[in-house]
Protein backbone atom coordinates (compact mmCIF):
# COMPACT_ATOMS: atom_id res chain seq x y z
CA UNK A 1 0.00 0.00 0.00
CA UNK A 2 2.58 2.34 0.96
CA UNK A 3 4.42 1.71 -2.54
CA UNK A 4 1.15 2.51 -4.31
CA UNK A 5 1.50 5.71 -2.62
CA UNK A 6 4.62 6.55 -3.40
CA UNK A 7 4.28 5.61 -7.16
CA UNK A 8 0.94 7.89 -7.12
CA UNK A 9 2.93 10.59 -6.24
CA UNK A 10 5.68 10.21 -8.20
CA UNK A 11 3.76 9.38 -11.37
CA UNK A 12 1.00 12.51 -10.68
CA UNK A 13 3.74 14.63 -9.87
CA UNK A 14 5.72 14.27 -13.08
CA UNK A 15 1.93 14.60 -14.87
CA UNK A 16 1.71 17.82 -13.67
CA UNK A 17 5.39 19.34 -13.70
CA UNK A 18 5.07 17.87 -17.36
CA UNK A 19 1.65 19.30 -18.56
CA UNK A 20 3.35 22.84 -16.35
CA UNK A 21 6.39 22.64 -18.89
CA UNK A 22 3.87 22.01 -21.61
CA UNK A 23 2.25 25.14 -21.60
CA UNK A 24 4.95 27.42 -20.50
CA UNK A 25 8.22 25.83 -23.07
CA UNK A 26 9.58 27.99 -24.95
CA UNK A 27 10.58 26.20 -27.70
CA UNK A 28 7.76 23.86 -28.93
CA UNK A 29 9.71 20.79 -29.02
CA UNK A 30 10.53 20.70 -25.72
CA UNK A 31 6.54 21.04 -24.98
CA UNK A 32 6.27 18.04 -27.19
CA UNK A 33 8.79 16.17 -25.53
CA UNK A 34 6.66 17.33 -22.25
CA UNK A 35 3.84 16.20 -23.33
CA UNK A 36 5.35 12.69 -24.23
CA UNK A 37 5.84 12.71 -20.72
CA UNK A 38 2.42 13.70 -19.47
CA UNK A 39 1.10 10.95 -21.81
CA UNK A 40 3.62 8.20 -20.28
CA UNK A 41 3.12 9.10 -16.29
CA UNK A 42 -0.53 9.42 -16.82
CA UNK A 43 -0.38 5.49 -18.37
CA UNK A 44 1.34 5.29 -15.22
CA UNK A 45 -1.78 5.99 -13.52
CA UNK A 46 -3.84 4.52 -15.28
CA UNK A 47 -1.89 1.14 -14.57
CA UNK A 48 -2.04 1.51 -10.94
CA UNK A 49 -6.45 1.94 -11.32
CA UNK A 50 -6.12 -1.52 -12.95
CA UNK A 51 -6.77 -0.19 -16.60
CA UNK A 52 -3.76 -1.79 -18.23
CA UNK A 53 -5.80 -1.80 -21.96
CA UNK A 54 -6.27 2.18 -21.49
CA UNK A 55 -2.68 2.69 -20.62
CA UNK A 56 -1.49 0.70 -22.99
CA UNK A 57 -3.48 1.56 -25.60
CA UNK A 58 -2.56 5.48 -23.87
CA UNK A 59 1.45 4.93 -25.29
CA UNK A 60 0.30 3.73 -28.60
CA UNK A 61 -1.96 6.05 -29.55
CA UNK A 62 -0.96 9.49 -28.21
CA UNK A 63 3.15 8.60 -27.83
CA UNK A 64 3.46 6.78 -31.04
CA UNK A 65 0.62 8.77 -33.24
CA UNK A 66 -0.28 12.24 -31.80
CA UNK A 67 3.31 13.15 -30.28
CA UNK A 68 4.58 11.96 -33.22
CA UNK A 69 2.55 14.02 -35.73
CA UNK A 70 3.09 16.80 -33.64
CA UNK A 71 7.01 16.89 -33.75
CA UNK A 72 6.31 16.24 -37.52
CA UNK A 73 4.61 19.56 -37.49
CA UNK A 74 6.46 21.30 -35.41
CA UNK A 75 9.91 20.54 -36.90
CA UNK A 76 8.53 20.77 -40.99
CA UNK A 77 7.16 24.26 -40.86
CA UNK A 78 9.54 27.62 -40.74
CA UNK A 79 7.99 29.19 -37.98
CA UNK A 80 9.28 32.21 -36.13
CA UNK A 81 8.49 30.52 -32.85
CA UNK A 82 9.55 33.99 -30.32
CA UNK A 83 7.34 35.89 -32.18
CA UNK A 84 4.68 34.03 -30.96
CA UNK A 85 5.50 34.69 -27.64
CA UNK A 86 4.23 38.08 -26.94
CA UNK A 87 1.62 38.53 -24.68
CA UNK A 88 2.75 35.59 -22.90
CA UNK A 89 3.65 37.75 -20.03
CA UNK A 90 0.40 39.99 -20.79
CA UNK A 91 -2.02 37.37 -20.25
CA UNK A 92 0.12 35.54 -17.73
CA UNK A 93 -2.00 37.24 -14.27
CA UNK A 94 -5.21 36.85 -15.94
CA UNK A 95 -4.76 33.38 -16.88
CA UNK A 96 -3.13 32.20 -13.36
CA UNK A 97 -6.39 33.60 -11.92
CA UNK A 98 -9.07 32.01 -13.77
CA UNK A 99 -6.72 28.57 -13.81
CA UNK A 100 -6.50 29.17 -9.98
CA UNK A 101 -10.13 29.87 -9.42
CA UNK A 102 -11.01 26.79 -11.55
CA UNK A 103 -8.62 24.70 -9.99
CA UNK A 104 -10.46 25.26 -6.40
CA UNK A 105 -13.97 24.90 -7.72
CA UNK A 106 -13.09 21.59 -9.35
CA UNK A 107 -10.95 20.22 -6.62
CA UNK A 108 -14.21 21.34 -3.93
CA UNK A 109 -16.41 19.49 -6.05
CA UNK A 110 -14.41 16.45 -7.18
CA UNK A 111 -13.90 15.90 -3.16
CA UNK A 112 -17.48 16.18 -2.61
CA UNK A 113 -18.80 13.80 -5.17
CA UNK A 114 -15.65 11.21 -4.36
CA UNK A 115 -16.65 10.98 -0.95
CA UNK A 116 -20.46 11.52 -0.90
CA UNK A 117 -21.46 9.81 -4.38
CA UNK A 118 -21.84 6.61 -5.04
CA UNK A 119 -18.26 5.80 -6.08
CA UNK A 120 -17.53 6.70 -2.09
CA UNK A 121 -19.20 3.09 -1.36
CA UNK A 122 -16.06 1.10 -2.91
CA UNK A 123 -12.87 1.58 -1.29
CA UNK A 124 -10.37 -0.37 -3.59
CA UNK A 125 -10.60 0.53 -7.39
CA UNK A 126 -11.46 -2.52 -9.66
CA UNK A 127 -11.17 -1.91 -13.21
CA UNK A 128 -11.98 -5.75 -14.66
CA UNK A 129 -15.05 -6.32 -12.77
CA UNK A 130 -16.52 -9.94 -13.20
CA UNK A 131 -13.32 -11.59 -12.69
CA UNK A 132 -11.82 -11.42 -16.34
CA UNK A 133 -8.60 -10.03 -16.97
CA UNK A 134 -9.10 -6.21 -18.02
CA UNK A 135 -8.88 -6.54 -21.93
CA UNK A 136 -11.40 -9.36 -21.74
CA UNK A 137 -13.81 -7.07 -19.91
CA UNK A 138 -13.39 -4.12 -22.00
CA UNK A 139 -13.67 -6.58 -25.12
CA UNK A 140 -17.28 -8.73 -23.69
CA UNK A 141 -18.86 -4.95 -23.08
CA UNK A 142 -17.37 -3.20 -26.02
CA UNK A 143 -18.32 -5.77 -29.04
CA UNK A 144 -21.84 -6.31 -27.25
CA UNK A 145 -23.51 -3.67 -26.52
CA UNK A 146 -21.30 -0.65 -27.93
CA UNK A 147 -20.55 -2.47 -30.86
CA UNK A 148 -22.26 0.32 -33.11
CA UNK A 149 -20.59 3.08 -31.08
CA UNK A 150 -17.78 1.10 -32.18
CA UNK A 151 -18.19 1.05 -35.46
CA UNK A 152 -19.00 4.88 -35.39
CA UNK A 153 -15.45 5.55 -34.17
CA UNK A 154 -14.15 3.96 -36.99
CA UNK A 155 -15.80 6.20 -39.40
CA UNK A 156 -15.00 9.20 -37.41
CA UNK A 157 -11.46 8.25 -37.90
CA UNK A 158 -12.02 7.39 -41.66
CA UNK A 159 -13.36 10.68 -42.11
CA UNK A 160 -10.34 12.45 -40.39
CA UNK A 161 -8.24 10.42 -42.43
CA UNK A 162 -9.26 11.34 -45.88
CA UNK A 163 -10.30 14.78 -44.48
CA UNK A 164 -6.73 15.54 -43.49
CA UNK A 165 -5.39 14.06 -47.06
CA UNK A 166 -7.97 15.99 -48.52
CA UNK A 167 -6.54 19.17 -46.97
CA UNK A 168 -2.70 18.86 -47.58
CA UNK A 169 -2.64 17.12 -50.44
CA UNK A 170 -1.58 19.27 -53.55
CA UNK A 171 -0.59 18.48 -57.52
CA UNK A 172 2.26 20.54 -58.54
CA UNK A 173 2.34 21.75 -61.49
CA UNK A 174 4.85 20.64 -64.32
CA UNK A 175 5.14 17.15 -62.91
CA UNK A 176 4.03 14.81 -65.21
CA UNK A 177 2.27 11.68 -64.65
CA UNK A 178 0.89 8.47 -66.11
CA UNK A 179 -2.82 9.08 -67.39
CA UNK A 180 -4.00 5.70 -67.91
CA UNK A 181 -7.79 6.37 -69.59
CA UNK A 182 -5.21 9.21 -71.59
CA UNK A 183 -3.02 6.04 -73.10
CA UNK A 184 -6.01 3.20 -73.65
CA UNK A 185 -8.10 6.02 -75.48
CA UNK A 186 -5.02 6.79 -77.92
CA UNK A 187 -5.99 5.07 -81.27
CA UNK A 188 -3.11 5.05 -84.50
CA UNK A 189 -4.85 8.10 -85.78
CA UNK A 190 -3.87 10.44 -83.13
CA UNK A 191 -0.91 8.78 -82.73
CA UNK A 192 1.10 9.34 -85.74
CA UNK A 193 0.55 11.70 -88.92
CA UNK A 194 1.40 10.73 -92.44
CA UNK A 195 2.86 13.65 -94.33
CA UNK A 196 3.90 13.72 -97.97
CA UNK A 197 7.40 14.64 -99.03
CA UNK A 198 8.03 16.22 -102.16
CA UNK A 199 11.51 15.10 -103.33
CA UNK A 200 14.78 16.96 -102.75
CA UNK A 201 12.61 19.58 -100.53
CA UNK A 202 12.57 17.83 -97.22
CA UNK A 203 10.49 18.30 -94.60
CA UNK A 204 10.57 21.71 -91.75
CA UNK A 205 8.08 22.37 -88.43
CA UNK B 1 -4.53 5.16 1.32
CA UNK B 2 -4.96 6.48 -2.49
CA UNK B 3 -8.58 6.97 -3.24
CA UNK B 4 -10.97 8.03 -5.93
CA UNK B 5 -10.57 11.76 -4.29
CA UNK B 6 -6.39 11.79 -5.46
CA UNK B 7 -7.34 10.53 -9.28
CA UNK B 8 -9.67 13.49 -9.71
CA UNK B 9 -7.74 16.35 -7.87
CA UNK B 10 -5.27 15.58 -10.54
CA UNK B 11 -7.40 15.49 -13.61
CA UNK B 12 -8.57 18.81 -12.31
CA UNK B 13 -5.29 20.22 -12.20
CA UNK B 14 -4.22 18.41 -15.69
CA UNK B 15 -7.45 20.43 -16.92
CA UNK B 16 -6.95 23.67 -15.56
CA UNK B 17 -3.08 23.71 -16.81
CA UNK B 18 -5.02 22.67 -20.25
CA UNK B 19 -7.21 26.07 -20.16
CA UNK B 20 -4.40 28.28 -18.61
CA UNK B 21 -1.98 26.91 -22.13
CA UNK B 22 -5.00 28.10 -23.99
CA UNK B 23 -5.32 31.78 -22.12
CA UNK B 24 -1.26 32.41 -22.10
CA UNK B 25 -0.35 30.63 -25.67
CA UNK B 26 -3.28 32.90 -27.68
CA UNK B 27 -0.98 33.36 -30.66
CA UNK B 28 0.73 29.86 -30.85
CA UNK B 29 -1.97 27.03 -32.54
CA UNK B 30 0.91 24.48 -31.91
CA UNK B 31 0.69 24.90 -28.29
CA UNK B 32 -3.55 25.36 -27.48
CA UNK B 33 -3.81 21.84 -29.99
CA UNK B 34 -1.84 20.34 -27.19
CA UNK B 35 -3.26 21.99 -24.33
CA UNK B 36 -6.53 20.53 -25.74
CA UNK B 37 -4.86 16.96 -25.81
CA UNK B 38 -3.93 17.91 -21.83
CA UNK B 39 -7.68 19.14 -21.05
CA UNK B 40 -8.91 15.60 -23.52
CA UNK B 41 -6.62 13.60 -20.90
CA UNK B 42 -7.63 15.19 -17.88
CA UNK B 43 -11.17 13.68 -19.03
CA UNK B 44 -9.80 10.51 -19.48
CA UNK B 45 -8.02 10.11 -15.87
CA UNK B 46 -11.76 11.58 -14.49
CA UNK B 47 -13.27 8.59 -16.51
CA UNK B 48 -10.78 6.10 -16.02
CA UNK B 49 -11.32 6.90 -12.45
CA UNK B 50 -14.47 6.63 -12.13
CA UNK B 51 -14.36 3.35 -14.20
CA UNK B 52 -12.37 1.66 -11.48
CA UNK B 53 -13.92 3.27 -8.08
CA UNK B 54 -17.59 2.25 -9.35
CA UNK B 55 -16.39 -0.86 -10.63
CA UNK B 56 -18.20 -0.42 -14.43
CA UNK B 57 -16.42 -0.96 -17.04
CA UNK B 58 -18.25 1.12 -19.44
CA UNK B 59 -16.30 4.27 -18.06
CA UNK B 60 -12.96 2.81 -19.35
CA UNK B 61 -14.87 2.36 -23.20
CA UNK B 62 -16.24 5.73 -22.77
CA UNK B 63 -12.86 6.96 -22.31
CA UNK B 64 -11.81 5.05 -25.29
CA UNK B 65 -13.74 7.03 -27.57
CA UNK B 66 -12.42 9.96 -26.09
CA UNK B 67 -9.37 8.52 -27.03
CA UNK B 68 -10.31 7.90 -30.73
CA UNK B 69 -11.93 11.69 -31.18
CA UNK B 70 -8.61 13.15 -29.90
CA UNK B 71 -6.70 11.36 -31.70
CA UNK B 72 -8.59 12.69 -35.08
CA UNK B 73 -9.01 15.95 -34.05
CA UNK B 74 -5.08 15.99 -33.84
CA UNK B 75 -5.03 14.77 -37.20
CA UNK B 76 -7.49 17.67 -38.75
CA UNK B 77 -6.23 20.46 -36.56
CA UNK B 78 -2.47 19.80 -37.76
CA UNK B 79 -3.98 19.21 -41.60
CA UNK B 80 -5.36 22.58 -41.20
CA UNK B 81 -2.34 24.13 -39.55
CA UNK B 82 -0.36 22.58 -42.43
CA UNK B 83 -2.95 24.37 -45.00
CA UNK B 84 -2.65 27.43 -43.07
CA UNK B 85 0.74 27.98 -42.87
CA UNK B 86 0.69 27.39 -46.93
CA UNK B 87 -1.43 29.95 -47.63
CA UNK B 88 -0.24 32.84 -45.16
CA UNK B 89 3.88 31.41 -44.46
CA UNK B 90 2.88 31.98 -40.64
CA UNK B 91 0.92 30.47 -38.20
CA UNK B 92 -0.45 33.57 -35.67
CA UNK B 93 -3.94 32.74 -34.89
CA UNK B 94 -4.98 36.78 -34.47
CA UNK B 95 -4.40 36.52 -38.61
CA UNK B 96 -7.14 33.80 -38.92
CA UNK B 97 -10.11 36.09 -40.08
CA UNK B 98 -9.47 35.91 -44.26
CA UNK B 99 -12.31 33.99 -44.31
CA UNK B 100 -14.41 36.75 -43.15
CA UNK B 101 -17.09 37.95 -45.75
Amino acid sequence: MALQAIAFYLLAFVTIAAGLLVVSAKNPVHSVLFLITAFFSAAGLFVLLGAEFLAMLLIVVYVGAVAVLFLFVVMMLDIDFEALRDGFAQYLPIGGLVAGVLTIEMIMVAVSVATNGKASANALPNASPGGFSNTEALGRVLYTDYVFFFQAAGLVLLVAMIGAIVLTLRHKPGVKRQDIGKQIARTPKTGMELVQIKPGEGISE
Amino acid sequence: MIGLPHYLIVAAILLTIGVFGIFVNRKNIIVILMSIELILLAVNINLVAFSAYLHDVVGQIFAMFVLTVAAAEAAVGLAILVTFFRNRGDIAVDDASMMKG
